[in-house]
């Protein structure tokens, strides 16, 4: 019996699904880690409900022949841990999904002598060991054997990840391991359940980390030294990355008691010149609104992070939306330039976030990331980043008597100075002000060249806008459109796909639009718009600034990411009208 | 005017009304200032919005006049980037204990070393003449025309009853007395608090100068380190005594910090350094 081979996939979807504090995530963790560090390319999604305890959460590992990185509906083996999993995942379950469980937990839920079921007591064996708590580490242990994983590595991440609760947990989780070892040994030769993948051909030694991590990496290397902000989900994971390593790199982390208290105080660590950051959500940014404008006048640099979650109001806490474009292009009473970023990739989101920093110090204004839950969870292994390319750009000047802090320039950039470094005064007037910072009412003169000064740092941020990605060739008839996290749905869609008349624009900076986005948009006979929202926020802000409407568009909002099978058949079903 | 103050500034328009108790605040500041030997560009003054958040405008030295109700988070996030300033954050009793009254809790429970004057006059000046957090019961302003119904926010007993470091109260009427509070609340090492009474002649006709002569007294054999005390005397309804009422000697936030515990260079003065980060991550 040959049915559960999976020898002729290059790339194999695993799906963990059960109450939350069930210890799925340990489970993720553990594979996706041992795995790649065996050589193998993983990538992991999760979602889940907005509670500590019970639910249904799910959590996708893809372990691929190539380079992946984005969610799939496909589940190649299903390990469903409650007995709501499976009508959770019914969707996605197929005659071809190979499900690992006890028959209790799923005799009630689906015919098991209609599917590949391959009953396992887990409970019970568990048990034998010493508590339920082991289950996970022996469903850890049957799916790295089935990858023929070196069980050292194993075993040292075992070892690691137990050290703290002392040697006899770690005797136990070896136990439960080798257990989950044996197992698939049996599956292996008795019921045929071969897998065939891959390990990477690369040499060099990759990266996994996740778009939290990868943003915190990235602000350590912006020189990022001050950061304060209020946990909210799903952007706290670059707060709590910053403070894992504040020690090592002298990083004053702050958990204020409100994002009010947070921007302001960003502000004031910036006036005083640190290179200041704060993470939040939607609910948290719309709180941060009058400190984002305070920023505009002030001419303080801030990044913002804001990781986003669907609305309105509390909306869906852990899930994911693209739905605050609009919200942080027009937050904030009056007119000031900012800068609104969008990375796509984990790589996107180091090199972004690191280059966030030099553009709020050089144009002295705020700088928004924008990225959302699916992005923040989302993991895969990536080649180290190229220190060598990156610079931490400082422009603080050192000032002298008589110094005024917005001084007319040509260009609107006023040269900035910090409080105690020189000899000059530095006055921050969030009031309407004259060159030195005094409050003015000076309508007909300073008031409007003050207001033109501002603008006049938009025409410079505009000269250096990152340019829209273009996958595929120049010569396209179809253009799809994308801007952040969707990017690798979009692009392995586009791979499956294979055509080559359709090519991808990818926006990692979405405000202000690259000059060169309207000549992309009319050279296509057809252009189709993916996003992660209900009104296609971004195609509006596409029309405001070019004039051109994309009239295609491929929308989601039920607080899941795209799928890559979702976007091929979408993408599809356009093409053929 | 003679120029007689370093803090002084030349060819000032003070917004300020004839009479108003913000002209011997400042006066006393700047004197409390010089004889502090404290330098106009290692001082920075953080306000909020108000007429007492104009202060800053009207000294020689940095400032930050920020966002209304905002002077806190601002002022200690000043002092933990560099801890060689000196950061006054000076404001109205609207702008620190109603739309600020989060940041004022938690700021007494962080304790940077910075010190906060509230100018409290008990009725809010610059949108003429409305309740403030600190009116009186009873009190009839445009909006509140039966009166205030809410009892008054007592900044003193909050503050002592957070374990704040430091917490006084002056008399804008008694400059010889505020001087000497402004004195050892800056020397004072974390947050202190001082409230600062002050009749506001334009808008406030129930809490005059007269009001608050036949009002205050003088804290006397009062020992600061006795919390409970210290809430009691703060907690006076008919008198305002005067004096520090509670001092509470902790460290600061900055000590606090792990950033400042071995290496006490100011954290914008230090590099980042990419080999290490390399090392850690790559």
């Amino acid at each position: 019996m040959n049915s559960f081979s999976l020898e002729d996939k290059e790339d194999i979807s695993i799906v963990l699904c059960g109450a939350a504090g069930q210890g799925i995530q340990t489970v993720e963790q553990f594979l996706t880690h041992v795995l790649q560090e065996d050589g193998y390319n993983v990538a992991a999604t999760k979602e889940y409900m907005s509670r500590v305890r019970g639910g249904t959460n799910s959590t996708e590992i893809r372990i691929s022949s190539k380079r992946v990185s984005a969610f799939v509906d496909r589940i190649d083996i299903f390990i469903p841990l409650n007995k709501t999993a499976i009508a959770r995942q019914r969707k996605r379950i197929t005659k071809d999904t190979i499900i690992i469980s006890e028959s209790e937990l799923i005799k009630d839920e689906i015919d098991i002598s209609k599917y590949k079921v391959i009953e396992i007591p887990w409970t019970e064996l568990a048990q034998e060991i010493g508590s339920k708590v082991y289950l996970n580490t022996i469903a850890a242990g049957l799916i790295a054997e089935l990858f023929q994983l070196d069980q050292e590595i194993g075993k040292k991440y075992l070892r690691n990840r137990f050290a703290s609760k002392g040697e006899e947990i770690i005797q136990k989780n070896f136990e439960a391991f080798n257990k989950g070892c044996e197992i698939a040994d049996t599956l292996i030769s008795e019921k045929g359940l071969k897998i065939a993948i891959k390990k990477s051909s690369k040499k060099d030694k990759e990266l996994l980390y996740n778009g939290a991590s990868a943003v915190g990496m990235g602000a350590i290397a912006g020189g990022c030294n001050f950061i304060c902000s209020y946990p909210m989900s799903p952007s706290t994971g670059v707060l709590v990355f910053l403070a894992k390593h504040a020690h090592d790199f002298d990083i004053l982390v702050e958990q204020a008691e409100d994002e009010i208290a947070a921007i302001n105080a960003g502000l004031g660590a910036a006036y005083a010149g640190a290179r200041a950051m704060v993470t939040t959500s939607g609910g948290g940014f719309a709180l941060m609104g009058e400190g984002l404008s305070l920023s505009g006048i002030i001419e303080t640099p801030i990044v913002i992070h804001v990781a986003q979650r669907p609305g309105p109001g509390t909306g869906l806490p852990t899930r994911t939306e693209q739905g605050d474009l609009e919200l942080v292009l027009y937050a904030g009473h009056g007119d000031f330039p900012r800068i609104i970023l969008a990375p796509g990739s984990l790589q996107d989101a180091f090199y972004i976030t690191q280059k966030a920093f030099n553009l709020a110090d050089k144009f002295q204004v705020p700088v928004i990331i924008l990225t959302d839950q699916y992005f923040m969870d989302l993991y895969y292994n990536i080649p180290p980043p190229d220190i060598s390319k990156i610079s931490i750009e400082k422009h603080i000047t050192k000032t002298e008597k008589g110094y005024k802090r917005y001084k007319y320039t040509e260009n609107g950039i006023s040269p900035r100075g910090i409080p105690g470094y020189g000899e000059g005064l530095v006055r921050a007037d969030s009031d309407e002000h004259t060159e030195d910072g005094f409050i003015t009412e000076d309508l007909d003169v300073t008031r409007v060249k003050m207001v033109e000064k501002r603008l006049k740092k938009f025409d410079e941020v505009k000269k250096n806008v990152i340019p829209p990605d273009l996958l595929g060739t120049d010569k396209y008839k179809t253009l799809i459109i994308g801007w952040g996290s969707t990017f690798t749905a979009i692009k392995e869609a586009l791979d499956i796909i294979a055509d080559k008349e359709i090519s991808f624009l990818h926006f990692k900076q979405v405000y202000p639009l690259h000059q060169k986005t309207k000549e992309f948009l009319e050279k296509a006979e057809k252009v189709i718009i993916i996003e992660n929202n209900v009104t296609s926020q971004f195609s509006k802000l596409i029309k405001l600034y070019t004039g051109f409407e994309i009239k295609n568009k491929i929308l989601k909002f039920n607080g899941m990411p795209f799928s890559v099978e979702e976007l091929v058949e979408k993408i599809k079903k356009i093409e053929e009208v | 005017m003679s120029k007689k103050n370093i803090f002084d500034m030349d060819d000032i328009d003070i917004a300020w009304c004839p009479g108003c108790g913000d002209f011997q605040i400042l006066t006393t500041l700047k004197e409390a200032l010089v004889e502090l030997d404290i330098k106009p560009n290692n001082l920075v003054l953080v306000s909020g919005i108000g007429q007492a958040a104009k202060t800053p405008q009207y000294l020689n030295c940095n400032f930050f006049n920020g966002l209304h109700g905002r002077s806190l988070p601002v002022a200690w996030a000043i002092k933990a980037t560099n801890p060689e300033l000196v950061v006054i954050a000076e404001s109205g009793d609207g702008c620190s204990y109603g739309e600020g009254g989060n940041h004022f809790i938690h700021t007494v429970r962080r304790n940077p070393n910075i010190t906060n004057f509230v100018h409290n006059n008990m009725i809010y000046g610059l949108t003429k003449g409305q309740a403030s957090p600190t009116s009186r019961f009873g009190m009839k302003t445009g909006i509140q025309v039966d009166g205030v119904i809410l009892d008054p926010f007592n900044p003193l007993t909050i503050a002592i009853g957070l374990d704040a470091s430091f917490v006084a109260r002056t008399y804008a009427g008694d400059q010889k007395h505020m001087k000497e509070m402004m004195i050892k609340a800056i020397k004072h090492k974390g947050y202190a608090l001082l409230d600062i009474l002050q009749p506001c002649v334009s808008f406030n006709k129930l809490n005059t100068y007269q009001w608050f002569k036949e009002r205050i007294y003088y804290l006397e054999n009062h020992d600061p380190t006795n919390r409970l005390e210290a809430l009691k005397r703060a907690a006076e309804v008919e008198k305002f005594p005067l004096g520090i009422f509670y001092v509470n000697e902790k460290p600061t936030f900055e000590e606090n910090t792990e950033v400042y515990h071995t290496n006490k260079k100011p954290i914008y003065k230090r590099e980042r350094d990419l080999k290490k980060f390399s090392e850690k991550f790559l």
